[in-house]
């Protein structure tokens, strides 16, 4: 087993594969649906053993760096605006990286305006192992 | 006896240990190994006393412990074996755990991690879990938090106030995993009520059985919040909030007013209300005004503002709140809430968009947007 990050960007990534408006835009019966998908999607995973973590997180917060002795840190931010920012992810254990790209696209077909899925780009990252695969 | 009765007597059996000459620290693992064994033995074979059992094994686990200690030391062993006979009231000890357990000394999320496991007998793994927090950071806090107070003498007095914002950030956590705080929250502030005759004690008890009378109604099957307007009354739990109620009158009759008395009377009128358009916003309004007195708090002014436009109409809340912060949290919230009220759904609909995207829960985000998303659709038609 591997794990894997599943990474979702408020924005950022290559350029969206369809252009859709702000869920506040879409009719509640939508929203709903999209919520139900999000939900039902990690409920899968946990069913199947592969959830790891999900979390959400918001679009606040700063970048922060030491500064020298005594001094206090810099923060410097908040970029809500800024042309990449993470909204969430999942952290899923499984077998191959297939497997990752497969719940990856599976992620993506969240359905939006008109139930349509909504084609969203999603970054899936290896984890770097703790333990040393190699033979000696 | 089940597992909350079992965890009733934990601070009593702490406190006994304690008075045979244990430490705090000490009696605090040698009670959380024997309640282990309890689990373990009683099902098959009960006790006729299930706390002079208790005892019994938890001061063998504490010796045990303590030779080991000191046996590894190379120091002589100088406990007595021989069991001392209790000198005082129970009650008195359960009372001093409180608030050692919320001892200033300690940080919030210290006082609130010790008070669930000497207190509450819950594991660290049950609170770890409850928090969502691994079991080795849950486990590093509490002993940091012990070692934090192993200075103070156990008799020494507390102060109910702090116990009270204790047990009140436990309720206020909810429901996550297995471990239903909210509920165990009202466990501990009941045997705390047995104990104590303050009138805030019961205020706090009150408060908590109001809420958690209504909690039932408060989520949809999905998970989603209902607000107050919407929700199922018959799906409340009359039978706390009539306790509740009666909590509240007798502590109120006392006449010694207190934050958490005038909340739970707020609650209390919610909860009298068999719909929503008979709420009594009056009289909601006037002890909001009581609990901005008492507390100066720049959240209990935002719910006032909220209550105003309820009882004054829309545009008399909109006036409370442009006198409050905009970066209080929920101010946006509140903001689009009475601009919905006083028929302005464009600027509704804007600020319930805003506010989704500065709320600090995925439920209020999702309801916002929900929000948002309902009336830009109202606006298409």
């Amino acid at each position: 087993m591997a794990k894997y990050l599943l990474l979702k960007h408020y924005r950022g990534g290559p350029a969206p594969a369809v252009d859709f408006a702000p869920m506040d835009q879409w009719t509640p019966d939508e929203v709903d649906a999209h919520m139900r998908f999000m939900r039902d999607f990690a409920a899968r995973l946990e069913e199947t053993g592969e959830l790891v973590d999900a979390q959400a997180l918001r679009p606040d917060g700063a970048f922060v760096r030491y500064d020298g002795e005594g001094r206090p840190p810099v923060t410097d931010g908040p970029f809500i605006e800024t042309k990449d920012l993470i909204a969430g992810w999942y952290v899923i254990d499984v077998e191959s990286w297939d497997r990752a790209v497969q719940l990856a696209g599976e992620l993506s077909a969240a359905p939006g305006p008109g139930g349509k899925p909504i084609y969203e780009w999603l970054e899936v990252r290896p984890f770097l192992n703790d333990t040393p695969t190699g033979t000696e | 006896m089940n597992e909350p009765q079992l965890r009733d007597l934990v601070p009593e059996v702490i406190g006994v240990l304690v008075r045979r000459g244990a430490d705090f620290a000490s009696a605090e693992d040698a009670v959380q190994d024997a309640l282990v064994e309890a689990v373990r033995v009683w099902p098959d074979d009960p006790p006729r006393d299930p706390k002079g059992w208790l005892v019994t094994v938890a001061w063998r686990k504490f010796l045990d412990a303590a030779r080991a200690d000191t046996s590894r030391r190379r120091r002589e062993v100088r406990i007595e074996d021989e069991p001392l006979p209790e000198p005082v009231e129970a009650v008195d000890d359960t009372l001093r755990l409180y608030f050692l357990c919320a001892h200033p000394s300690l940080t919030p999320a210290s006082s609130v991690a010790l008070t669930l496991r000497a207190v509450g007998g819950l594991t660290t793994r049950q609170i770890a879990q409850a928090y969502l927090v691994p079991e080795a950071t849950m486990a590093q806090r509490i002993s940091r938090a012990k070692r934090t107070v192993s200075g103070v003498r156990f008799n020494q007095p507390g102060d109910v106030a702090t116990v009270l914002r204790v047990l009140y950030l436990v309720f206020n956590e909810g429901y996550s995993g297995n471990i239903d705080l909210a509920a165990e929250a009202i466990r501990l502030t009941r045997q705390l009520a047995a104990m104590t005759h303050h009138e805030e004690v019961a205020g706090l008890l009150a408060l908590m059985l109001l809420h958690h009378g209504r909690r039932p109604a408060r989520t949809g099957p999905d998970g989603r919040l209902v607000p107050l307007a919407e929700q199922d009354r018959g799906l409340w739990d009359t039978r706390l909030i009539a306790e509740g109620i009666e909590v509240l009158q007798a502590a109120l009759a006392r006449d010694r007013l207190g934050e958490f008395q005038a909340q739970a009377a707020i609650a209390a009128l919610h909860a009298d209300a068999r719909r929503f358009e008979v709420t009594d916003w009056v009289q909601i309004v006037e002890w909001y005004d009581e609990l901005v007195r008492l507390t100066d708090s720049p959240v209990a002014r935002l719910n006032r503002a909220v209550a105003v436009g309820e009882a004054d109409g829309p545009r008399a809340g909109l006036a409370a709140l442009a006198e409050l912060d905009p970066a209080l949290p929920r101010h946006t919230a509140a903001a689009a809430f009475l601009h919905e009220r006083d028929a302005d759904p464009v600027t509704a609909a804007r600020l319930y968009a805003d506010a989704a995207r500065s709320a600090a829960s995925l439920p209020e985000r999702d309801h916002l947007t929900r929000q948002a998303a309902r009336l830009n659709a109202q606006l298409r038609r």
